[in-house]
């Protein structure tokens, strides 16, 4: 319906633009009531709506035999055979963690936890992949801290094993850290549980910790940039409760052994309003809810601020009415409140009430399909020059490999793993510190790999390739362990996107992760986007994490990275040019961010990964390590260091052999490092599908790393380089 | 055997204890929710490890009031073997069946890595299958495993052979290095007078199948299926 402009405009209109709020104006046909605007408010939020992305998004591949469901629900859920069911999500928690990184990135944990658990799943498996500022920055080390003890002191009480992740410095997340977080669920295929609404006049029931006043607009806060002021916003930030998400998840998966549930939903971002709006809006209801019966733990509580609020450790279900009473038992036995605080309608409106006055009536429907969608104007990523290996100064072998290993971010991350229960349920088979984790499932054959990865300085100096990379460095890391890549969930964090050119740079990660997921048939079933990761005009390195799953069959037939014994055949698969633009050596050794990062093949990735996969199940291999960051060097150095024995490098006498430093650093793509009793086998099964393979050295007996015949360095030196840096940087010793 | 697995609110480790019976036993343990007032007559009470009570308070202090514990008193008191692992651990010292308590570990952060072991004393139904000296590898999981007491009930506790392991190098050094946690004298889990009850922090139930990197904590149950089938 048309409607004049507002006479009277608030002065604030709490986050929504100008020509969102005549939007609002001409949904309800009247002006909104304070809380009706809130609810507007946080639905049309970035973080709730993805009216920014959500035309990109659309272009990804969501489907393959064995998606059950992809986006839009609370997480994806993929067929992992037997009747079983993986579900999974990752979920970013960047602002508030960067305003209090402890209660931020525990209730980031809690909170995709949740997403997982709501749909039926038991959560069996945490990950997280985190950016932080530079070292030197004097916010970096209390952010670390906070942030590993938040996800450890909320992810170890409730019992999930934190079995991966993946940490980052750079300069550009000074003012923005990043704080991803996922979670792995187990449930039975055919008892998935959504969060569609049906059957008017069922009763609409609150279970869980009380609702106060804490996070009131959080997912407002998180769809803005930061300025100065970031500190001041601390009251948007939530605070979590692991020991009531425990009894959560037991109550919940307790109840959902029976027929009571028509439909459930987390109280995630935007509290009981997205909840209430999303269950009712799916299934075309209306819903009235009386808020004098929500659970509160604070006094006068307004409307507006019990909708509003992001209160940890909450869910939301519409119940059979005849199985209540059964559901509120359950509820007792873990002291939980367990309140119908209202009914599905036929209304098709969202009816609130507060001490018996009607505090919002709005349609339902609008607010989340009419929610505003933007393409937003972007501009492409100039293309950088590609570095010739011979304009990059060469620098000695051992001195280069020591000052890497012992770099902020290829330094071992055992201070922080060791932080986390990467334990508890008694069925992690790779723990972290490899290539992905593996846990075993409860029938005890199969098991999950699960890894995240994303190189942002790729995605910043090309984001098509660094989407495309981050995808298939996944899908490596997943082979490297025998798995075969089933899905990924992805987290796309990037600055603001009302600039052109981080809208280019959204758009081409996009586009790159497109490519890569449809050439590997490696969909996407579920993500979460944070966008305005920005202080003062200051933008992240753009981040799409990428988080994937993959199945081994026989878990027993999984490999890992270390060395096993003497004398076995190191061998490379892939091709090795010596591509140095935008590798850690360039940055690290030369003090260059400079150039075109490696291209990605993405028939060769395929084909490589499906022949390593092979290799893995045919027990040919002994170990097998992905060549990442860093390049081939570095690979061999953590696989020796795993295995605690060292070995002769060989380098080839070929033709077309690039120079030492850019043999043994460049971060060429499509590659994987292997060790096998027999190495022939190995060669002859490569060249037979057309794989570049080539034989360059040996594992040896002790401790000491060779290159042609020259010692480089000993295990133990290499050890206290890679092991010392970062327990030494959060003791103040750096 | 007949196990009973004593579930609190917040516990997290009580499958991986079934589990690990039911490797040695063949039996699957029975899980008993804490507001139960009554056991059944089983052989073995366990208690698991977990955060009872998020850790509220104090480790272990409100599940020690939990109505199963009465029971579980009892029976300790009529030799029923009680293990208590991590939490299970700070439960009963906190119900006064072990003396001592566990303190913020000695780095103040929580620690999940094997640390090494040394096997005390092997006179007793639980650690019969290792010898005196042994050296094992198994996981820690814990925020609080500090171990306190008294210079004089740790010497009343080493005078009565009641020290079950102490944490050690791998090469079996008990010195400070070997110490994960910033235990008193490297102890890792003790007994009562009677031997019945062992109380430790580290866990072997984590360390009984040989995919999941370590075997060294399945001769403490087989020796406890072998004694109690």
């Amino acid at each position: 319906m048309a409607t004049k402009p507002a006479a009277k405009r608030p002065n604030d209109l709490m986050g929504l633009s100008n020509d969102e709020y005549d939007r609002v104006l001409a949904i309800l046909g009247r002006e909104p009531s304070h809380t009706e605007l809130g609810i507007f408010s946080v639905m049309w939020s970035e973080h709730c709506s993805y009216k920014s992305s959500k035309k990109w998004l659309k272009t990804l591949p969501t489907t393959g035999d064995r998606v059950i469901c992809g986006p839009g629900e609370n997480a994806g859920v993929i067929d992992i055979g037997d009747g079983d069911a993986a579900i999974f999500k990752i979920e970013s928690h960047n602002h508030p963690s960067y305003i209090e990184p402890y209660q931020g990135a525990a209730t980031g944990v809690g909170g995709i936890m949740r997403d997982v658990f709501t749909m039926g799943a038991r959560p069996i498996a945490n990950l997280n992949a985190l950016r932080f500022g530079d070292p030197s920055h004097p916010k970096t080390r209390q952010l670390v801290s906070g942030v590993v003890h938040g996800i450890g002191g909320y992810g170890n009480c409730v019992g999930v094993p934190t079995v991966g992740g993946e940490t980052n410095f750079h300069s550009s997340y000074n003012g923005n850290c990043l704080v991803n977080a996922m979670t792995v669920g187990l449930a039975r295929a055919d008892r998935i549980f959504y969060s569609k609404a049906a059957g008017p006049g069922n009763p609409v029931v609150y279970v869980g910790a009380k609702t106060g006043r804490d996070g009131i607009h959080g997912a407002t806060m998180a769809s803005a940039e930061f300025n100065e002021d970031a500190e001041e916003k601390r009251p948007t930030v939530q605070v979590g409760d692991p020991f009531t998400e425990k009894l959560l998840i037991e109550a919940c998966l307790e109840l959902m052994e029976t027929d009571a549930i028509v439909c459930i939903q987390d109280m995630g971002a935007a509290g009981l309003t997205s909840s209430s709006v999303e269950m009712a809006g799916k299934g075309g209801l209306g819903i009235e809810l009386d808020l004098d019966k929500v659970p509160m733990r604070e006094s006068g509580m307004s409307a507006y601020e019990i909708m509003l609020s992001e209160s940890q450790e909450r869910m939301l279900m519409v119940l059979k009415p005849e199985r209540q009473a059964m559901a509120q038992k359950i509820f007792e036995k873990y002291e939980l409140d367990c309140v119908t605080i209202g009914k599905l309608t036929t209304t098709g409106h969202l009816v609130l009430k507060r001490h018996g006055k009607v505090e919002a009536d709005m349609p339902v429907q609008p607010i989340s399909e009419q929610a505003p969608q933007y393409d937003r104007p972007w501009k492409p990523t100039p293309k950088k020059p590609v570095i010739a290996a011979q304009d990059v100064p060469s620098h000695d072998p051992a001195t280069a490999l020591k000052t890497l290993m012992a770099s902020p971010d290829l330094a071992s991350r055992r201070w922080i793993w060791e932080q986390y229960d990467h334990l508890v349920r008694g069925h992690t088979v790779q723990r972290p510190g490899g290539d992905a984790a593996v846990v075993r499932l409860p029938d005890l054959k199969k098991g999950l790999a699960l890894v995240v990865d994303c190189s942002p300085r790729y995605c910043a100096a090309d984001p098509e390739v660094g989407g495309m990379q981050a995808v298939v460095e996944t899908y490596r890391n997943l082979s490297a362990v025998g798995a075969r890549p089933i899905a990924i969930t992805d987290n796309m964090n990037f600055g603001n996107p009302e600039r052109p050119e981080i809208m280019g740079q959204f758009v081409g990660c996009i586009e790159g992760m497109r490519l890569a997921c449809e050439a590997l048939e490696y969909p996407v079933v579920s993500g979460n986007v944070s966008l305005y990761n920005e202080t003062n005009g200051q933008a992240i390195l753009p981040a799409p994490v990428i988080g994937g799953v993959g199945l081994l069959e026989d878990v027993d037939l999984t490999v890992d990275i270390a060395f096993k014994d003497a004398g076995q055949a190191i061998i490379i698969i892939g091709e090795t040019e010596g591509w140095l633009g935008q590798s850690l050596y360039l940055r690290e050794l030369c003090g260059r961010e400079e150039g075109a990062p490696p291209p990605v093949a993405l028939g060769i990735e395929k084909r490589h990964g499906g022949l390593v996969r092979a290799m893995i199940e045919g027990g040919m291999l002994s170990a097998c390590h992905d060549v990442s960051d860093g390049g081939l060097l570095v690979a061999l150095a953590e696989m020796a260091l795993a295995g605690n024995r060292g070995f002769d490098l060989t380098v080839p006498k070929e033709d077309d052999t690039p120079p030492l430093h850019a043999w043994l650093f460049g971060e060429d793509q499509g590659r994987y490092i292997v060790t096998a009793a027999d190495g022939e086998a190995v060669l002859q099964t490569a060249h037979r599908v057309g794989a570049w393979a080539f034989r360059i050295g040996q594992t040896r007996a002790d401790g000491s790393l060779t290159l042609d015949g020259r010692a480089l360095i000993s295990i133990k030196d290499l050890r206290a380089a890679h092991e010392g840096w970062l327990p030494s940087y959060m003791a103040q010793e750096t | 055997m007949k196990a009973a697995v004593v579930v609190f609110p917040g516990s997290n480790r009580e499958h991986d204890i079934v589990d690990a019976i039911e490797r040695s036993s063949g039996q699957k343990a029975q899980l008993v929710w804490h507001s139960e007032r009554d056991l059944p007559k089983v052989d073995l009470i366990v208690l698991p490890g977990g955060f009872s009570y998020g850790d509220y308070l104090r480790t272990g202090a409100i599940a020690a009031h939990s109505p199963i514990m009465s029971e579980v008193k009892k029976r300790a008191g009529q030799g029923v073997p009680v293990l208590g692992v991590c939490n299970g651990f700070q439960i009963l010292c906190e119900s006064g069946l072990l003396p001592g308590v566990l303190l913020t570990n000695a780095s103040l952060k929580f620690i999940c890595r094997n640390v090494g072991l040394k096997v005390e004393h092997s006179d007793s139904l639980f650690t019969r299958r290792y010898n005196a000296g042994d050296v094992l590898s198994v996981p820690v999981a814990h925020g609080m495993g500090n171990y306190f007491a008294d210079p004089k009930t740790l010497d009343t506790l080493e005078g009565e052979g009641r020290v079950a392991f102490r944490y050690c190098t791998a090469e079996g050094e008990v010195n400070a290095e070997g110490n994960a946690n910033g235990s008193a004298r490297n102890i890792a889990g003790i007994f009562n007078a009677k031997k019945n009850v062992l109380g430790m922090m580290p866990h072997p139930e984590n360390a009984t199948d040989p995919k999941l990197g370590s075997i060294s904590g399945k001769p403490l149950f087989d020796a406890l299926a072998e004694a109690l089938a």
